[in-house]
């Protein structure tokens, strides 16, 4: 008897230190969480990482699923924030409860990677070139239209093998962007979208999987991150530009896209950056959004997310080209921060 | 309700008996709703296209048409492959490890090839891009379509990623099931028969031939079946090496795409809801196929120990 009223006092004591730890925990800490793009993943670890050291009790949970998933969860309301590589549709947004967002916070290149032997780096394209590669009409290296931007150069007669992204994918979506933007061919018999039905080519999955297809096939042609081309050394085109010149992908020519297309940015940012002006411009780049409803339902997590969105579009900026990814141009980042003070919780200002 | 009777006396049996019964239902259950919720989900798809899903090729995200047919053709033409290398290799070294094997040799070959089944089907897929593909292509597939390139079986251009490479694969991935339940097959066979065959003059592979050809084709043929679920269903290591490129056509050696391949591939960005639906319905297919196939596979294997059990 004595015992069993020893042992029931301390459950007692365990549950409530449990409880007291719990309600403790609850007190003092704060969990954001979002899912979306697998594309700018490595860059908003860093940011959740970095953030949440200088901010005690404060906590992310982002799920790299993808641009559709992102999209989806965040219309449902089951995270405080959506992640995409392509602004969301007007059809998707009519399905919103509630006016959303779309805060840019990098910007990055989609490079064309190829396997040629001994060719490295710089093989000059021209994008009605590209175009018809991808189309299937440009069937073997040694193509006299290929060879004449590319003179001194010795093509081999093999066949040129297409690279493509077999799953949906952001990159896809800015390459495919690119193409129909540049060819008018291409965007009546193709279109643009993160999967699209390729008039040639094999596929691979992720950006591991179309590397791989380059580097094991001769003769392949692909695309993918510029990162990922970077870190795995591979040979990248020069493309020529909307002003002739033929410009290899890099932090610098994809800032110098963004900062061409700074000028005519819409207020909601819902705009590519594919084929962007300016002499030194990379033209195959595209920005990633966060997604955030302007109305937000929790006042202290909405808070927590504009402090947070505030130092990523300032100091964030400045942990991106470490990562590959190109910081927002200054005037962007004026344009976000004007927007961001736009959001608030029952009518009151969060910024 | 004899059998009631029998454990009727005892209410833990009763209990026991009843809580093995939910469970079992539980299971059914299970299938069902997964079936009604696929039905569900692809009905958008299903009221669109009807009978021509079965049949168009096209598979147009952009333009919101969607066929299953090349995924439909790989997936069995990539299965298919798989089983045809599977089953000689599995029986054949089932066949040693038993039967002729010495007895230092027997552990480690079966160990290993039972390890196979343990390795990742991810592991698998780098392989077979980093290994298989490029080996294939090489000093396979090129030389054999420039000689057999007439048949429209094994017409180029090769690229090295391609149906054959997948069914390949896959059977490398199928064997050790084959060649493990075809060991226990064997290891079923009465000692006394095999002795009466060779005491009667028959050699090793006499005995092998009527004895197997007695007791074990029913057994070879589960396992065939197991194996060939297997390569139905395998995604990762498929979508790694098959090319993924939704056309079907004849040749072995130009990439296609299989329908667990393309769920894999392209459910996370899918977001409008034809996309989806069609989607949904590639995996109602293919959760019909493997059903089809588990009860032929029942029926054909009736209708053989029948007959085998005759034929004693």
């Amino acid at each position: 008897m004595r015992t069993s009223y020893g042992f029931r006092l301390a459950l007692l004591g365990i549950a409530l230190l449990i409880a007291g730890v719990a309600s403790a925990q609850a007190a003092n800490s704060l969990t954001i969480t979002g899912a979306g793009a697998t594309f700018p993943y490595p860059l908003y670890s860093k940011w959740f990482y970095e953030y949440s050291n200088s901010h005690p009790g404060l906590n992310f949970n982002y799920q790299s699923i993808g641009s559709g998933g992102g999209i989806r969860q965040i219309t449902a309301g089951t995270v405080d924030f959506g992640a995409s590589d392509a602004p969301m549709t007007d059809e998707e947004m009519a399905k919103l409860p509630g006016p959303i967002l779309h805060i840019p916070t990098a910007i990055g290149a989609v490079t064309v990677v190829y396997n040629l032997g001994g060719v490295g780096s710089g093989l000059k394209l021209a994008h009605d070139v590209l175009v018809d590669i991808y189309l299937g009409k440009i069937a073997k290296w040694n193509d006299p239209r290929i060879a004449s931007l590319n003179p001194g150069l010795k093509l081999p007669a093999t066949e040129i093998v297409v690279a493509t992204r077999s799953d949906g994918s952001g990159t896809t979506d800015i390459f495919t962007n690119y193409l129909s933007t540049v060819s008018l061919d291409w965007r009546a018999k193709v279109g643009r979208g993160k999967s699209i039905r390729w008039p040639v080519g094999l596929g691979g999955k992720g950006n591991e999987g179309v590397a791989g297809l380059v580097k094991h096939t001769p003769g392949a042609i692909g695309y993918v991150e510029l990162a990922y081309a970077k870190q795995n050394k591979m040979a990248m085109a020069a493309l020529k530009n909307r002003e002739g010149t033929f410009v290899l992908p890099s932090i610098e020519t994809t800032s110098a896209a963004a900062a061409g297309a700074a000028k005519t940015m819409p207020a909601d940012f819902r705009v590519s950056l594919v084929n962007a002006p300016g002499k030194d411009s990379y033209g195959i780049c595209g920005m990633t959004w966060l997604l955030v409803y302007k109305n937000q339902k929790d006042p202290a997590k909405g808070k927590a997310l504009v402090s947070f969105l505030k130092w990523a579009i300032r100091d964030g900026q400045k942990i991106g080209p470490t990562l590959d990814y190109a910081p927002l141009p200054k005037p962007v980042v004026d344009m976000v921060d004007k927007t961001l003070k736009q959001i608030t919780s029952g009518g009151k200002n969060l910024y | 309700m004899s059998r009631r009777a029998r454990t009727g006396e005892n209410p833990k049996d009763l209990l026991f008996e009843n809580a093995t019964a939910l469970f079992a239902f539980g299971v059914l259950a299970l299938t069902l709703l997964l079936f009604g919720l696929l039905v569900r989900e692809s009905l958008p798809s299903i009221r669109r296209f009807g009978a021509s899903f079965f049949v168009s090729q096209t598979w147009d995200p952009v333009a919101g048409e969607f066929g299953a047919l090349p995924f439909v053709y790989g997936t069995l033409v990539s299965s298919f492959i798989a089983v045809l290398i599977a089953v000689p290799l599995g029986v054949g070294s089932a066949i040693f490890i038993n039967e002729f094997a010495p007895e230092w040799l027997k552990t480690p070959v079966s160990f290993l090839a039972e390890l196979l089944a343990a390795i990742p089907s991810v592991i698998y897929g780098l392989w077979g891009i980093f290994v298989l593909v490029p080996v294939m292509r090489d000093y396979f597939m090129k030389p054999a379509a420039s000689v057999l390139g007439w048949i429209p079986l094994f017409r180029g251009p090769v690229y090295g990623p391609s149906v054959l490479a997948a069914g390949v694969l896959l059977s490398i991935m199928v064997v050790p099931f084959i060649l493990s339940v075809s060991r226990e097959v064997l290891a079923t066979i009465p000692q006394v028969q095999k002795e009466a065959v060779l005491s009667l003059g028959g050699t090793r592979w006499e005995m092998i031939r009527i004895v197997v050809g007695q007791h074990c084709i029913p057994g070879i043929f589960g396992a065939t079946v197991i194996g060939l679920g297997r390569a139905l269903g395998e995604t990762m290591a498929v979508t790694m090496v098959i090319g993924n490129r939704p056309e079907a056509v004849l040749s072995v050696f130009s990439p296609g795409y299989s329908m667990a391949a393309v769920i894999a591939n392209e459910f996370a960005e899918a977001t409008d809801d034809l996309y989806l639906a069609a989607l949904v319905e590639i995996g109602l297919v293919l959760f019909l196929l493997t059903f089809v196939v588990n009860i032929a596979a029942k029926l054909v294997l009736r209708t053989m120990v029948t007959r085998a059990s005759r034929g004693l």
